[in-house]
């Protein structure tokens, strides 16, 4: 490449003194090479495509073709699972290292085909299809790496789902053989189905040295709490069936057993709960060939008979059914976990699980009281004087809270998958753990529900007092006269002014009035309101007065008091004129309200205390746009903030004293009607655009302001804390 | 000529470049299919396979409902684990009689063995057992007892230790009910001894429940035993202090961003840890101060470090940089727990733990991931960054949550062994126990009682929670003592005045009276249905939670209330915006007096209040429930007694739930007619006697609770327009303004 353009830059100058001919025959000539070039370059680019589409031709390969590996008889065997490990003994935390992102790594090892000495498959079913597709999912998400070395966690792909098809022994060593187990750390496997006949263990019977389990049917005494996952057992009739999502409320029976192999003492126990209750209990069974005669489709009824159920002759789609109810039993079979336990959430039936020992699927996380009734088998008999002890609204919160949950963790192998990764995920990086609530709120909860950023109940001292912060552009003396008055304020422990005009410096420091307390001016860089709301390192209390520089009429008085009830109310903002919003029919929007209401639902911040963390939720965490209309418009930074603070603390403002406007009432003949109407115009346009971007109408409408308590009342003026409360 | 040469070294030089192009090139390809056949798979995401729609399901519906032997009798089967599991993999199901436990609200009943003559229990131990004792689950007699603990100090098992206590094993097998073990909790804080310091007690804890600090995740046997916090000799009993945050400050960092000081263990158990801390002190932010001088012969052990490690450890105020620091260090001592957990929890310093293995105090319900960062010893380098890398957002929230977990579960001794209780408790009656946001959320699940219900959008604490609103109506409480003998009563006027509000769904009369309750014709026709039940003459009846209550809200009133329909509304509208508060209107205040050091009580008129009497206020008719389950039977008694106090004791109760003070409403402070002066009887609350007694229950009360829970306020909640020389007719609460 140098040597072309080289030449190419010395081109120019030979030109000149060739003749044509020659010049025509460099010209070409050096076309030519220009040309190769091209192409060269060309094929070096397109190799990639061409590769990788021929690569395409090879990734649309056949399970089959997977490469074939063969074990010895002598490959070595791992051991059995270390029942005393945990993530500080049998994981190597240093392969997941300190990341950022916060997120681990996962590889999955290349498909291969294991066979042994003899080349017989060391499972009868090889690669599952719930295999298959979890693996995919994992390859997909942001957990997947293709670089060995980079991976905190390894996914084998011999497909252990279910210990039936694996020959146990040729399994393990097939596990021992890939080329990272390292005596199985940071392995993990994936198991629904464990143990075998006769005794049905409730962990993976294949050795597997310090692997990860995430198994579907722990029992307590094989689960390594803090290690192993617990998962559920796929159903295949999710994606089947789909079953429409159905609104909670009572059901047409009450409890319902549709599985099939019950225990007889089990199904004893029920039909005697059944004669004493009668009929709002269901028991289903598989249908015998006597019910088939009876809805005369012998062959068809029987191809489906898994998805059919019978009672008394009656015969009951499977798993339709289970909407039908309002509590399914899931009880425990050979093994702990049941897959109908995913059919009864898909259907919005709440659980009434009965196995002794079981570890619910991903009870790590997930809180089970909240969707599901959990009865020792011992106690069956009162199965339903407990089932009819829950309140309605509680069954009809659970039927929601297991639809949801079968919709996030059960619904695909996918899910299942990716929130096993999460969990370990999540005991690695515990600082960035999902929290309580992301686990188990369902969507509709976490759309309406808050989390307060300042939930602890706490009354600040007063000590700290509050820092007065002052937006001002040019008016300097009424700006003087708003700092002398609120000087006289007992708590006032700073003045903060945010010189906003750019084009003009604050006056000198000799001209300021004298106040007893420290007075900053800090000069902003463009001329935005939403500078009075920056978290200023200056603002060295909790509180903060918000308050323009034309507000002269508020007395000491009152200041001292909105800080008193703001002390009361941290979290909220505590102003004195109240504003409200209101829906408008006719236009079918919302509407800005300032005439004198008995309602209030926003204060104005031309004056109110609040929490300096919400300026810092101002500035940096304002959902969508909002900042930028509010800096554009020159107008609505006070609703904005209302918005801001009710939409995440889920509660009102605190309108204090009976204060309703700002401007002194011979000055209101100032304010023309016209600029009156547009202004109010403007506002409510903002109620509007704030609406549409928070998703919701986060405000809240109150009755009351808060007054001292011996506001008005007969009582010597001077033994009042606060005598002069201003009138409107 | 030369032109022409230079032509021709032209092309050469353009043949050799694109030869070389290609050859690179088609080497680099070469290579690449070459290593790909030596079956080093270059590595790739899971291919989509052709035929992955053919793929065999993992099992078959049948194979998904195998159904276990028959002659695998489940009741055979819970019998035979009963006897496998025993000792070190005991279970709940099979290491714990639940026959002894038989109801929920009166089956879970806890002995303690007497204390033996000369026996010598250590000052911890006594706290405990009495907070057993107080509790309201005690029993002293074994034979109702679903739990028993011993009388035999078993927190110190280390036996080089002054408080160790011998021949454990043979006395306890004395006890005749010791049964193995069974239902039997055992408290312990300190086990092994030097250089190991195992988990071994020294004696034979068998089926019995094990309470232990410090425990390690692989001998617990998970739902079975209970880890406690390590607390000092010192942990009060009741009352406890407070936690350190006074305020949420912002930015949060603090002065420091993370400190440890204390011991370097330079040989033995626990000093791989301890020993690498010194390398994360930086002097600035980070200060992780040691010091080699702790034990006897610490000089014979001395590094290379000790000297210059002993100077700058005294140069830190242990206590200052407690108060100063966003993230404290909690590494493992010798054992696993150590007391700065405790320490830092209460002083808000987020703990960052280094003790592989612990299981964290009531791990079993309380989210720790969400108030400490568990830190691994192997990483301790990485401390530094992982606490640097948190967030603003979650480093305040942490902080208010480790205040949260100190002031529910772990300022007492008392708080501390009831929260053991209590897991037990929800583990027997699990169908009644509370889930995990009643345990993880304020105000804790030592004030949530399951038995009221097992439904959030029951208690006053989750509304925001779930996203909802208290209900829209309320049922009004009137407490009647007056026999009823004209139509003019006040009791008359109070039930037409409540009845008339909109958001009254039924009236309950609690007939206190010596006269029997009157024929239901004699009382006036309302609109919404009137209950009259019976008090048994006791004054606590009126806070009994009665199942005819459906409402979230309840007005509790006095017979001889005076208030305006628009009144009950108004304050019903501001109950709704705080339903986990008292809401009324009568304030009263209580004052410390340091002349007489007790608390004074007055009703007198002043600037804050900190008492709203229940004679006409609204609350969250779960209060009821804790009034009579959660408070003592002592001070109910008390209440009885004397027909006095009840409405102080709600108050203490509520604001000891909440932390917050009550809210008085709107202006009307006299809610009682004067007497006559040629009034037949005086009313109670006019005896000079009564209000002596008043200020006797506030002391008491204050002592019960260990603390003054009550809190002042400064203001009072009124109408929007409320006497606002606005035009009467837009005010919508405008009687008010007459009362």
């Amino acid at each position: 490449m140098c040597a072309a353009v080289k030449y190419g830059s010395r081109g120019p100058a030979l030109i000149p003194r060739m003749k044509t001919k020659h010049r025509v025959y460099y010209i070409t000539l050096f076309s030519v090479v220009l040309l190769g070039l091209i192409a060269t370059g060309m094929f070096q680019f397109w190799p990639h495509s061409i590769e990788s589409s021929a690569d395409w031709t090879l990734e649309r390969r056949s399970v089959h073709d997977a490469p074939l590996a063969r074990l010895a008889p002598t490959s070595p065997l791992p051991e059995r699972g270390d029942l005393s490990c945990r993530m500080h003994t049998c994981f190597d935390v240093y392969r997941c290292g300190y990341n950022p992102k916060n997120r681990i790594k996962v590889y999955i090892y290349p498909l291969q085909r294991f066979v042994d000495e003899e080349g017989v498959a060391i499972s009868s079913t090889g690669l599952s299809r719930e295999y298959n597709e979890l693996l995919s999912a994992v390859s997909d998400s942001d957990f997947y790496t293709d670089d060995v070395t980079r991976a905190c966690l390894f996914l084998p792909s011999i497909d252990v789902l279910n210990q039936n098809s694996l020959r146990i022994r040729e399994t393990a060593q097939a596990l021992a053989s890939l080329p990272r187990w390292d005596r199985g750390m940071n392995h993990l496997l994936f198991n629904m189905l464990p143990g075998g006949p006769p005794d049905y263990n409730t962990a993976l019977d294949v050795p597997r040295d310090r692997a990860l389990l995430a198994g579907g049917g722990f029992s307590t005494w094989t689960y390594r709490q803090g290690y192993d996952v617990s998962i559920p057992v796929y159903s295949p009739l999710s994606a089947e069936v789909d079953l429409p999502e159905r609104q909670p409320g009572p059901r047409r029976f009450f409890i319902l057993s549709s599985q099939t192999a019950l225990h007889r003492e089990y199904r004893v126990e029920l039909e005697r709960l059944k004669e004493e209750n009668g009929e709002t209990i269901l028991l289903l069974d598989k249908c015998s060939n006597l019910s088939q005669g009876h809805t005369h489709t012998h062959a068809h009824t029987h191809a489906h008979s898994p998805r059919k159920r019978c009672a008394k002759g009656q015969v009951y789609d499977y798993p339709q059914i289970l909407q039908e109810s309002s509590f399914c039993v899931v009880l425990r079979g050979a093994r702990l976990g049941q897959a109908v336990l995913s059919d009864v959430l898909q259907a919005g039936c709440v659980p009434v699980i009965m196995a002794d020992s079981y570890i619910l699927p991903f009870s790590e996380v997930l809180d089970w009281k909240r969707a599901s009734v959990v009865i020792p088998e011992e106690k069956l008999p009162e199965m339903y004087t407990i089932l009819k002890n829950i309140p309605h609204r509680q069954v009809e919160e659970m039927q929601r809270q297991a639809r949801w949950f079968w919709e996030a963790y059960f619904s695909s192998m996918k899910a299942i998958g990716l929130t096993t990764l999460q969990i370990i995920n999540d005991r690695i990086y515990p600082y960035a753990a999902r929290t309580y609530e992301q686990w188990n709120n369902p969507p509709a909860v976490k759309w309406s529900s808050v989390s307060n950023p300042l939930f602890l109940p706490l009354i600040p001292p007063r000590s700290p007092g509050f820092t007065a912060v002052i937006l001002t552009y040019d008016r300097i003396e009424s700006l003087f006269r708003v700092i002398t008055e609120i000087s006289k304020v007992p708590s006032l422990a700073k003045l903060l002014i945010v010189w906003n005009n750019q084009n003009k410096s604050p006056p000198e420091e000799s001209l300021w009035p004298k106040v007893a307390v420290p007075l900053k001016v800090v000069r902003t860089k463009e001329n935005k309101l939403s500078n009075r709301f920056f978290p200023f390192d200056e603002i060295e209390t909790e509180a903060v007065l918000a308050i323009d520089d034309d507000i002269i009429m508020l007395t000491s008085d009152e200041l001292q008091f909105g800080y008193e009830v703001w002390r009361e109310f941290p979290d909220r903002l505590v102003g004195y004129p109240g504003r409200l919003h209101l829906w408008d029919h006719e236009l079918g929007k919302w509407k800005y309200e300032s005439e004198w209401t008995n309602e209030v639902s926003m204060v104005l911040t031309g004056a109110a205390f609040y929490h300096k963390y919400f300026n810092y939720l101002y500035t940096y965490k304002m959902p969508g746009d909002i900042k930028n209309w509010v800096d554009a418009h020159m107008n609505c930074e006070d609703i904005a903030m209302n918005f801001l603070v009710a939409n995440i603390t889920g509660k009102a403002p605190i309108k204090v004293t009976p204060r309703k406007k700002f401007k002194c009432p011979e000055c209101t003949a100032i304010d023309g009607l016209s600029l009156d109407q547009t202004h109010m115009v403007e506002r409510s346009e903002c109620i509007n655009k704030f609406a549409s971007v928070f998703g919701t109408m986060p405000l809240k409408v109150v009755e009351h302001r808060a007054d001292p308590v011996l506001y008005k009342d007969d009582f010597p003026e001077k033994l009042k804390s606060f005598p002069n409360i201003g009138s409107l | 000529m030369q032109a022409r040469k230079k032509y021709v070294l032209l092309a050469l030089c353009a043949c050799c470049w694109l030869l070389l192009f290609y050859w690179g090139g088609v080497q680099s390809r070469l290579l690449r299919l070459l290593s790909h056949q030596r079956g080093e798979d270059p590595p790739r995401p899971w291919p989509e396979w052709v035929d992955r729609a053919l793929l065999p399901g993992y099992a078959g519906l049948e194979e998904l409902q195998t159904p276990a032997g028959p002659g695998d009798s489940p009741r055979q089967r819970r019998q035979t684990w009963a006897s496998i599991y025993r000792d070190s993999r005991c279970r709940m199901d099979t290491c714990f009689d639940f026959t002894r436990c038989q109801n929920a609200r009166d089956g879970f009943r806890v002995y303690v063995y007497p204390p033996e003559r000369g026996e010598r229990v250590s000052e911890s131990y006594r706290k405990i057992l009495a907070s057993v004792t107080e509790s309201r689950y005690y029993t002293a007699d074994p034979r109702e007892a679903c739990l028993f603990v011993l009388g035999i100090d078993t927190l110190d098992r280390d036996q080089l230790s002054s408080q160790f206590v011998p021949n454990v094993d043979e006395r306890i097998r004395g006890y005749p009910l010791w049964n193995d073990g069974r239902n039997h909790l055992v408290f312990n804080l300190y086990s092994g001894t030097w250089p190991n310091y195992t988990e071994d007690l020294g004696f034979r804890v068998g089926q019995a429940i094990l309470a232990k600090a410090s425990l390690n995740s692989e001998h617990f046997r998970p739902g079975f035993d209970v880890s406690i916090p390590l607390f000092s000799r010192d942990h009060p009993q009741k009352g406890g202090e407070r936690g350190w945050l006074l305020r949420n400050s912002v930015p949060p960092r603090r002065k420091y961003l993370l400190m440890f000081k204390g011991k370097r263990y330079l040989t033995g158990i626990g000093s791989d840890t301890r020993n690498a801390l010194h390398h994360i002190h930086n002097g600035k932010d980070i200060v992780s101060l040691t010091t080699c001088r702790h034990g006897k012969d610490w000089e014979k052990h001395k590094d290379a470090r000790c000297d210059h490690d002993n100077q700058e450890y005294e140069r830190f105020d242990y206590q200052e940089l407690l108060h100063n620091s966003t993230f404290c260090l909690v590494p493992r001592g010798r054992r696993l727990g150590s007391f700065r957990f405790l320490e830092s929890l209460q002083a808000a310093c987020i703990p960052v733990l280094l003790s592989n293995g612990w299981e964290l105090p009531f791990s079993e319900v309380i989210q720790w991931n969400q108030a400490v960062i568990e830190g691994d010893e192997r990483l301790l380098l990485q401390v530094p960054s992982t606490v640097r890398a948190v967030v603003i957002e979650r480093v305040l929230a942490m902080r208010q949550r480790t205040q949260m977990l100190w002031e529910a579960y772990f300022s007492t001794v008392d708080k501390i062994v009831l929260t053991t209780l209590e897991i037990i408790k929800d583990r027997v009656f699990s169908h009644i126990s509370r889930n995990k946001l009643m345990w993880n959320s304020l105000p804790g699940g030592l004030l949530v009682l399951p038995e009221y219900s097992t439904h959030l959008a029951h208690y006053p604490f989750y509304y925001l929670n779930l996203g909802l609103s208290p209900g829209q109506e309320f049922t009004a409480v009137i407490h009647a003592t007056s026999p009823l003998v004209s139509q003019s009563q006040p009791i008359m006027k109070l039930l037409q005045v409540v009845s008339r509000s909109k958001y009254c769904s039924q009236i309950i009369i609690i007939w206190n009276s010596e006269k029997p309750p009157p024929h239901r014709s004699k009382w006036p026709p309302m609109p919404v249905p009137l209950i009259v039940t019976d008090g048994r003459k006791k004054t606590t009846s009126r806070f009994l939670p009665q199942a005819a209550i459906e409402t979230e809200a309840v007005l509790s009133l006095d017979e001889d209330t005076v208030l305006l329909t628009s009144e009950v509304n108004f304050a019903f509208h501001v109950w709704r915006s705080f339903p986990e508060r008292i809401v009324g209107y009568p304030p009263r205040s209580h004052f410390w007096d340091p002349v007489k050091q007790i608390w004074g009580y007055t009703s007198k008129w002043t600037n804050e209040y900190s008492i709203v009497l229940t004679g006409a206020a609204f609350y969250h008719r779960y209060y009821n429930h804790l009034f009579s389950h959660y408070l003592p039977h002592s001070l109910r008694a008390l209440v009885d007694r004397t027909s006095n106090c009840e409405d102080i004791l709600m108050n203490f109760l509520v604001s000891s739930v909440t932390h917050l003070p009550p809210i008085k409403v709107a202006q009307r402070k006299q809610y009682k007619e004067l007497p006559s002066p040629q009034g037949t009887k005086m009313a109670p609350w006019a005896n000079p006697e009564h209000f002596t007694q008043r200020q006797e229950c506030v002391n008491t009360f204050a002592s019960w609770f260990g603390y003054m829970p009550l809190v002042h306020s400064q203001f009072r909640l009124d109408p929007v327009l409320f006497k606002d020389h606005v035009s009467v007719l837009r005010k919508k609460y405008k009687d008010l303004e007459r009362a």
